[in-house]
């Protein structure tokens, strides 16, 4: 394998969960609901998917449990913010810091365990072309997964009635609410498909990218993957985007070093987040982009009048 | 049938009062079906929780010193959430007050005297508020969202402190350690009676007050509440929103700053690769767990502090994992979170007749 | 309600007390771990450890640890915490630690604190660290016999003494079989990312290294060589589950003889104050069984391995020279362990920048 198909190969893996947690993530802020939470429900996520995959010795009922760890966290999530109308950043917070302490005390049976990898597909002829093969054909099913989920999302926010009543929840509750849609019942199932989403995230960490499970092996990820909805102004197609572009940079930087630039690694470390705020800064300064895509309603409880 | 939630035309006086309690007596049972489950005795477990840390000076003490920037921290936060901003990078802030506050020890060592820690202070609120003027001018000048750039903020402030402990600024005697020289004598922040409690109290008790006047009485205060509640209202009345996002960021940067510089001149004596563990996250559960109040928020920080320190004895004694602290966190928050609804909103009961007849 | 719960508070606060006076008799042991306690890495080692001290004095001593515990003013609390509840005997297993344990020392002078990796000492407190460079050694000669390549590769955590004489036996050990050998370094920054350490592990072998080896904590690296049909080396456990076919063999922490010693000392009343730096030798450092490599390069591991345990072979012996050419020690001579526990150079040979 050559070193630029390598350096490839390895960007899209390190985007996939990104990619995955922020698709989720934007569906749910397109409904209007802000849910810090992403990276506790990962965490749950990796640690549910881990040990179904390990008793059972089914690595995809494995990822039907990521998908239900998830879910259920980001349940808990909607029952407060959308039922109880409580306030959506504080409640986020609280997820993430239940969910680290929660996977943490569940998976302290599974540290230190080899678990069963996904592995890549390696069709037959297809993956041996060289650099394209193993490109578009030697990756794992869930990458492959996530693209078809980009594709889905964007088709269903866009181009789908669901959709327009989705991000008319978002954009105004009120005038939806008069329209006669079930704003609390929409955004209900759009924070859930975000802990879908989130969870098979975490899976994919502890399923696919390295077969473990460890405390806090979500590492800061499922921050980024909120840092990315913004980042790519609600649009899908900019998510996918900007994964691979975080992906790109922080694999680069590790190659930099391993040629040895001189630089100190903090510097090097810090250029992921530097190059989030840049481009993201460049993107903002195009307003009326930003104004069209920004959900009006996000992060503003709802309480229908009557 | 099904169940509703109406506004109150006022918020309950009755409710504001039992909202808290509701949500500890809440997370106490639920606390009781986890530790039953965990196969510990839960009262006893409950006992090393929430009370334990309460029976000795030393555990009060340290209750204090634990409280201290937690609670700094959100004050500041407080007046900036209270304006509908989300600055999420205190931690970042912390950590640049804490670098500013060690120039004048690291490169002026033999500087002793009364002046040193009024600079250091000053140098540590200036470095936090700057810290967190960066993420208030991207929103200002560009619209970026300050929820990222403050967020992504904080890790390169965790890589650059650690890049100056292990790098420049490294305790030459150190034996290559990656800590700081250690700060004596006139750089440190006294302690108090004796006690391991530090000066920083003071400015704890100097924020409450001071941050529940400007609140409560002076148009800045009002300016803030309008802002954040009304945002149209507060363009109608001329008030800058710009401007208030700045200030704000600029109020809560500078806490921050200043309960980073007061950890390292307090108790841990020197500039260290980290330091501090996450203040800055807990302190916005604190400020919503304290409801943007500066007394509520004194509460809370101290509630939370105890929840730290009786986790470890629960650890000690129980052998319960660490995680149940955080368990619990999350846990009594949900409950806050969900029991204030009651402050505003009143449950009505709707049968499908009645349900059917005003349709 | 409140008085209802302060009574219970006292009702139990007697049974406990009276719970303790009955176990007074055995040694309390206490740990305090930088991480979780089956962090599958460093502080798990400690656990071990713990584990085989309960065990081996089990009507004797009572241990119990404290995790996750933040370097800072948290450490100190939590150490102090532990020998106000009756610990007679305290080990703090980070370097971190240091200065928390000197301070916490001297409030309880009854108290005997052992302080792992680091270099102050006083009346009642001991450092002690294992000299974990021999292992180092072996395995840089190992890859210099396996790898095809002539290149490794070296995940690397935060740039401390500890690691970079890591880096520099691994390749002292490497020249002695190939002295035009490579090594390409990353810096993750991290203890333990499992993620990032395995793409500092592809970014290595894309890069053209055939072997790995990581001083982080997670087999994520293993795992990245198993995949990709190619070598690294186990990190503090024998990580070989992980990577049946890629494990060469594994430096292993071994506290638990050490611990036995100590509380064993405390309890004979021979506990005295000292500076503790064992390695092979006394078990402390182990090395996990060879595997997946030719038997002449296991007989040499082995050899090696032997040379250093009784003492025949040092790592770090000279003639050694640093980056700029300059000879550090000569012929016939050792460096002494206060150049190793301080070392911020690399050693000729080594094609990188250390991070300053």
């Amino acid at each position: 394998m050559g070193i630029i198909e390598g350096i490839m190969l390895t960007v899209i893996t390190a985007a996939t969960p990104l990619l995955i947690a922020a698709l989720g993530e934007l569906v749910a802020e397109r409904s209007g609901v802000l849910n810090l939470g992403v990276e506790g429900m990962m965490a749950v996520g990796a640690v549910c998917g881990f040990a179904v995959a390990l008793e059972t010795g089914e690595p995809w009922l494995g990822v039907l449990a990521a998908i239900a760890g998830g879910v259920i966290m980001a349940a808990l999530f909607g029952v407060v913010t959308l039922i109880f109308v409580a306030n959506q950043v504080a409640s986020g917070l609280a997820l993430t810091l239940f969910g680290l302490g929660l996977s943490g005390m569940l998976g302290s049976a599974y540290v230190g365990r080899p678990g069963a990898r996904i592995g890549s597909l390696e069709l037959p002829v297809l993956s041996d072309i060289p650099i394209l093969g193993s490109l578009v054909f030697g990756l794992d099913p869930i990458t492959y997964f996530s693209i078809a989920l980009a594709a889905g999302v964007w088709f269903f926010l866009f181009r789908s009635r669901g959709g327009l009543v989705l991000r008319a929840v978002g954009d105004s509750h009120a005038s939806a609410h008069a329209l006669g849609y079930n704003v609390i019942g929409v955004r209900f199932m759009a924070v859930l498909f975000g802990g879908a989403c989130a969870g098979l995230a975490g899976g994919y960490l502890s399923l696919v990218y390295t077969p473990q499970w460890a405390q806090a092996m979500t590492a800061g990820r499922g921050w980024i993957a909120l840092a990315l909805v913004v980042f790519a102004t609600w649009l899908p197609g900019r998510v996918v985007l900007g994964a691979l572009l975080f992906g790109a940079v922080s694999i680069l930087q590790l190659h930099a070093q391993a040629i040895g630039v001189g630089i100190p690694s903090q510097f090097l470390t810090m250029l992921p987040y530097l190059t989030t705020i840049v481009v993201l800064v460049i993107i903002s300064r195009n307003r009326l982009l930003l104004r069209v895509n920004t959900p009006a309603c996000l992060g503003q409880p709802f309480v229908p009048d009557r | 049938m099904r169940l509703e939630l109406i506004r109150r035309p006022a918020p309950s006086t009755l409710m504001t009062v039992l909202s808290p309690l509701v949500a500890v007596a809440l997370t106490v049972a639920t606390g009781f079906v986890i530790f039953a489950a965990f196969g510990v005795d839960p009262l006893e477990a409950l006992y090393f929780f929430f009370v334990e840390p309460l029976t000795a000076t030393w555990s009060l003490e340290e209750l204090v010193v634990k409280a201290t920037p937690i609670v700094l921290i959100a004050i500041g936060l407080s007046v900036c959430f209270l304006s509908n901003t989300w600055n999420i990078g205190a931690e970042g802030q912390l950590i640049a007050g804490a670098i500013f506050g060690s120039i004048p020890p690291i490169f002026f060592p033999e500087w002793q005297g009364p002046l040193i820690l009024p600079v250091m202070i000053a140098m540590g609120i200036l470095g936090g508020m700057l810290y967190g003027a960066i993420p208030a001018v991207l929103k200002v000048r560009f619209g970026a969202n300050e929820i990222l750039t403050s967020l992504m903020l904080v890790y390169v402030a965790q890589l650059l402190v650690d890049y100056l402990a292990r790098g420049p600024w490294r305790n030459p005697e150190g034996l290559n350690f990656p800590d700081s020289r250690p700060f004596e004598g006139w750089q440190l922040l006294p302690k108090l009676f004796g006690t391991e409690i530090h000066l920083s109290i003071a400015f704890v008790i100097l924020a409450v007050v001071v941050v529940a006047f400007v609140m409560r009485s002076t148009i800045t205060g009002f300016q803030v509440r309008v802002i954040g509640e009304a945002p149209r209202a507060g363009a109608f009345a001329g008030f800058s929103r710009n401007r208030m996002i700045l200030l704000v960021f600029l109020i809560s940067g500078g806490f921050a700053g200043l309960a980073g510089v007061s950890e390292v001149a307090g108790p841990i004596g020197q500039l260290r690769i980290s330091v501090s563990p996450g203040y800055g996250f807990t302190a916005i559960i604190v400020a919503f767990l304290g409801r943007l109040n500066p007394i509520g928020i004194l509460i809370a920080g101290f509630v939370l502090a105890l929840t730290f320190l009786g986790g470890e004895g629960a650890q000690i004694m129980l052998g319960l994992p660490e995680q149940m602290t955080r368990v619990f966190q999350g846990m009594l928050l949900f409950y806050v979170l969900a029991c204030d609804t009651f402050i505003h909103y009143r449950v009505r009961v709707r049968t499908k007749h009645a349900a059917a007849a005003e349709a | 309600m409140k008085r209802a719960i302060t009574a219970c508070g006292a009702v139990l606060a007697l049974a406990l007390a009276a719970g303790a006076a009955a176990a007074e008799d055995k040694l309390r042991v206490c740990f305090v771990y930088v991480g979780p306690h089956n962090d599958g890495g460093w502080s798990e080692g400690h656990e071990h450890g713990r584990e085989m001290l309960q065990e081996a004095l089990n009507d004797k001593v009572e241990s119990s640890y404290v995790e996750n515990v933040a370097e800072g003013p948290d450490a100190e609390r939590a150490i102090e915490r532990l020998a106000r509840s009756g610990c007679g005997l305290i080990f703090t297993t980070s370097f971190g630690f240091m200065d928390p344990t000197i301070a916490a020392a001297e409030k309880f002078p009854e108290v005997k604190f052992e302080h792992a990796t680091g270099f102050k000492t006083a009346e009642n407190v001991t450092a002690y660290n294992a000299r974990f460079y021999q292992g180092r050694y072996i395995i840089g000669q190992i890859a210099a016999k396996i790898s095809e390549a002539g290149v490794a590769g070296y995940i690397a955590s935060f740039p401390i003494p500890e690691v970079v004489m890591g880096i520099n036996a691994f390749m002292l050990g490497a020249q002695s079989v190939n002295p035009d050998f490579q090594v390409k370094i990353v810096w993750v920054n991290t203890w333990f990312d499992p993620a990032k350490e395995a793409d500092a592990a592809k970014a290595l072998f894309d890069q053209g290294a055939d072997i790995i080896t990581q001083h982080t904590d997670s087999p994520a690296p293993l795992q990245i060589a198993e995949e990709r049909g190619l070598h690294a080396f186990g990190q503090a456990f024998d990580q070989i589950e992980f990577a049946p076919n890629a494990q060469l063999t594994a430096i292993i922490d071994n506290w638990g003889p050490y611990y036995i010693e100590r509380a064993q000392a405390v309890l004979d009343g021979t506990w005295g104050t000292q500076s503790t730096w064992y390695g092979l030798k006394e078990g402390m450092v182990v090395m996990a069984p060879y595997t997946n490599m030719p038997d002449d390069v296991k007989a040499e591991a082995q050899a090696t391995e032997a040379a250093i345990t009784n003492g025949e072979l040092h790592p770090f012996k000279g003639p050694i020279f640093n980056q700029a050419g300059e000879q550090v020690i000569g012929e016939g001579e050792n460096l002494d362990d206060g150049t190793l526990l301080g070392m911020n150079w690399y050693v000729q040979g080594i094609d990188d920048q250390l991070p300053q």
